[in-house]
């Protein structure tokens, strides 16, 4: 009996990881076909993309399509800038939001039930609807940098990183997973005398490991794939992001292989992010249900 | 003494370096090339030629991706930041003026006598853009394929009838050899469909806007002739003549693999089908009763209506429409030069060049968009219900629907100033 059980226990695990597997090349398999169509001249890579030779590192193989990818688009300025202005815009985002979500949840104030209500509204609100606003707004806004007080924001890293800072999405994940922390031991901290602000820094930020990778992962997503915002407000090629950037491959006659080498290269910084943030994203996800 | 002198004139000559420089204007210049190497290294050539050739005026370029370009231009407007001198598509450039983003251009006309007509943007009876090329399309096949099914070879004097073009279809669907016999470009959405397919409608005796008045598509969308257009169009696809669902990529190579024995497509192709085959022959759009047609005009530059510096502008302009660059940008990248001279003196369109045909079609068969500020939005109308009726849609009620969506902008509109 106790050698069936087994034997079952070993073909369900056997079937699990198959059906798993079998998800993950599912998955995997488009970043597979773009890494090896990139290292593809484009006859080939066309023709191979009628058989499985799509997906494997065959026939006239290099790097020139990167190389091509280079000279045709500043790929290095690109990437510069979206990892700068999504960097930025990450970490200004986890402290704004949190601080926001600390303050519904922890501090006793009046109208914060109908201020969190107006916030949560925004999520349903379409940025399209309020992108024509937002460039008035910033194309009129003062800065101070290093020429002077200048007006209007637009071709500049700060019009593309602050509208972004808070939102309701992000505030809403800290919310929900402040309301999960035990209240005792913010009463006790409380109790012992400390400050809202060393409450925020010293107990609850230290357990929010899993809702700020979590907020990091999507805000980063959202930030990285930013398309319609800098195509408005940049029209200099020093600021622009990647994604307008792989609008230059996109000429009359395409070039495939240099669209799936300038992919690849984009892709890497979102892949090392995700794998850097990755053990704490799935906990958070298995603790609080969030989907990404 | 000497090194007294020596300062001094160091001093002098920087300061009327500095004045010099000083004096030159700075003039920003948009255009829509960025990332195709070819045209960068030209405009930019253009442009270093023209701040080094004179003192008052230096440009400065800032090139857009093409696919983002109209988005940025109307973003800019919108908030004030509009460059001096802007390139424009010619069908949007009416919508451009209309709006209030661009002022008329005021260059030496008899510079651009000789120019194809559909490189000259005007609007409200005055010139607001000039192209450097054109760009026209052709029916593209092979001389072993018009052998081989036994056809006429037709020529911008004596093209194709509608039913010579359909017997010429027939033939190849009935060789066997031929996944389709025919290749529009369904994969090229967006400004090809309207582009390229609407002089077959124009053909047919129909339009996208009644071009009398400007103030309805009513009779000529929805007309006998538009029905007409629209059932010979939809027979494409229902009877197998042309691949209803296509992909990019098989629009770049399904002709050069054998999958088409005709292929409508444009100049810009040309040099890779050339390539591919060297018995490639560019045939003139066939005649469907109302005489052969092909769309007209590409890029042109004009001059914003933010700038304060309208004749440094137009000076740029003028400068740029020297022969030696019209037939660069034809060498280049393919694109069809504007004047007999510079077609001349280029690789591929001189008198028997390989793709001298163009610029005959560009001259005799070529029918610019309807010049009005409310095409951009008639295009998009156009464009959805040629692909409805293409995936089966009633043709009448898909053009009486796209009618009363075109009227109605037109009339939300105040006509656009008709």
């Amino acid at each position: 009996m106790a050698a069936i059980t087994s034997d079952n226990h070993g073909l369900r695990l056997a079937a699990r990881y198959a059906v798993l597997v079998l998800i993950a090349v599912i998955f995997i398999f488009p970043l597979i076909f773009m890494l090896m169509s990139s290292l593809k001249p484009d006859q080939q890579l066309l023709t191979d993309t009628e058989s499985l030779r799509a997906f494997l590192p065959v026939g006239d193989i290099s790097l020139d399509n990167y190389f091509a990818a280079f000279r045709r688009a500043p790929v290095g300025l690109f990437v510069f800038n979206s990892v700068l202005v999504t960097g930025l815009t990450v970490l200004l985002s986890l402290v704004v939001c949190s601080l926001a979500a600390f303050a519904f949840v922890f501090v006793d104030w009046r109208g914060r039930e109908l201020v969190l209500t107006l916030i949560l509204a925004t999520l349903i609100v379409p940025f399209e609807t309020i992108a024509i606003p937002l460039l008035l707004i910033s194309a009129n806004l003062p800065w101070i940098g290093l020429e002077g007080v200048t007006r209007g924001w637009l071709n500049s890293y700060q019009v593309q990183i602050v509208p972004f800072v808070a939102d309701g999405l992000t505030i809403f994940l800290f919310v929900q997973y402040f309301k999960d922390l035990p209240g005792e031991l913010i009463e006790a901290a409380r109790v012992e005398g400390a400050s809202w602000w060393q409450i925020y820094r010293r107990v609850v930020m230290p357990l929010a490991g899993p809702v700020l990778a979590t907020a990091a992962i999507l805000k980063f997503l959202a930030m990285y794939n930013q398309y319609l915002w800098p195509l408005m407000v940049v029209q200099q090629e020093r600021y622009r992001p990647v994604m307008v950037g792989l609008q230059y491959f996109f000429q009359l006659n395409r070039a495939w292989g240099e669209i799936m080498a300038y992919l690849s290269l984009i892709t890497v910084p979102v892949l090392a992010f995700y794998l850097f943030l990755q053990r704490a994203f799935i906990a958070s996800i298995a603790s609080t249900g969030v989907k990404g | 003494m000497s090194k007294f002198t020596t300062i001094a004139g160091v001093l002098l000559g920087s300061a009327l370096l500095s004045s010099t420089a000083m004096a030159q204007t700075e003039l920003s210049l948009w255009y829509h090339g960025a990332g195709n190497e070819v045209e960068a290294k030209i405009i930019n050539q253009i442009v270093s030629d023209f701040n080094g050739s004179q003192a008052d005026w230096t440009v400065k370029l800032e090139s857009f991706p093409q696919a983002a370009y109209n988005d940025s231009v109307v973003a800019g407007a919108l908030a004030g930041n509009l460059p001096d001198i802007l390139d424009v598509d010619g069908p949007v450039m009416p919508n451009w003026a209309w709006s209030g983003y661009m002022q008329p251009l005021t260059i030496d006309e008899t510079k651009i006598a000789e120019f194809l007509p559909g490189t000259k943007g005007m609007w409200d009876g005055k010139l607001y853009s000039i192209g450097l090329w054109d760009a026209a399309v052709a029916l593209v096949t092979r001389k072993s394929i018009l052998e081989e099914l036994g056809l006429r070879t037709p020529t911008v004097d004596e093209p194709w009838t509608k039913d010579e073009f359909m017997a010429a279809l027939d033939a190849a669907k009935a060789s066997g050899k031929y996944e389709f016999a025919f290749d529009p470009g369904m994969a090229w959405t967006g400004e090809w469909y309207p582009y390229a397919f609407s002089p077959f409608l124009q053909s047919f005796g129909g339009d996208i806007i009644d071009r009398t008045s400007y103030t309805t598509a009513e009779g000529v969308l929805n007309g006998e002739a538009a029905i007409e257009f629209g059932n010979w169009w939809q027979s494409l696809f229902t009877e197998g003549y042309a691949p209803l669902a296509q992909d990019p990529a098989d629009r770049d190579s399904g002709f050069a693999n054998g999958k088409y024995a005709f292929s409508w497509n444009g100049n810009w192709a040309a040099l890779g089908t050339l390539s591919a085959f060297e018995d490639a022959i560019f045939l003139p759009a066939p005649d469907f009763g109302n005489g052969p047609k092909i769309g007209a005009a590409s890029w042109q530059f004009g001059v914003s209506a933010k700038s304060e510096h309208p004749e440094g502008a137009s000076a740029f302009i003028e400068f740029a429409l020297q022969d030696k660059y019209l037939t660069a940008f034809s060498d280049g990248i393919g694109l069809i030069p504007p004047t007999p001279a510079s077609a001349a003196a280029s690789i591929n369109y001189t008198a028997d060049g390989p793709m001298e045909v163009f610029y005959e079609l560009s001259a005799k068969q070529a029918l610019v968009r309807p010049v009005t500020p409310g095409y951009v939005v008639a295009a998009k109308v156009f464009e959805k219900a040629i692909a409805d009726i293409a995936n089966g849609a009633d043709v009448g009620e898909t053009l009486d629907a796209a009618v009363d969506e075109i009227d109605a902008d037109i009339e939300k509109n105040g006509n656009y100033g008709f």
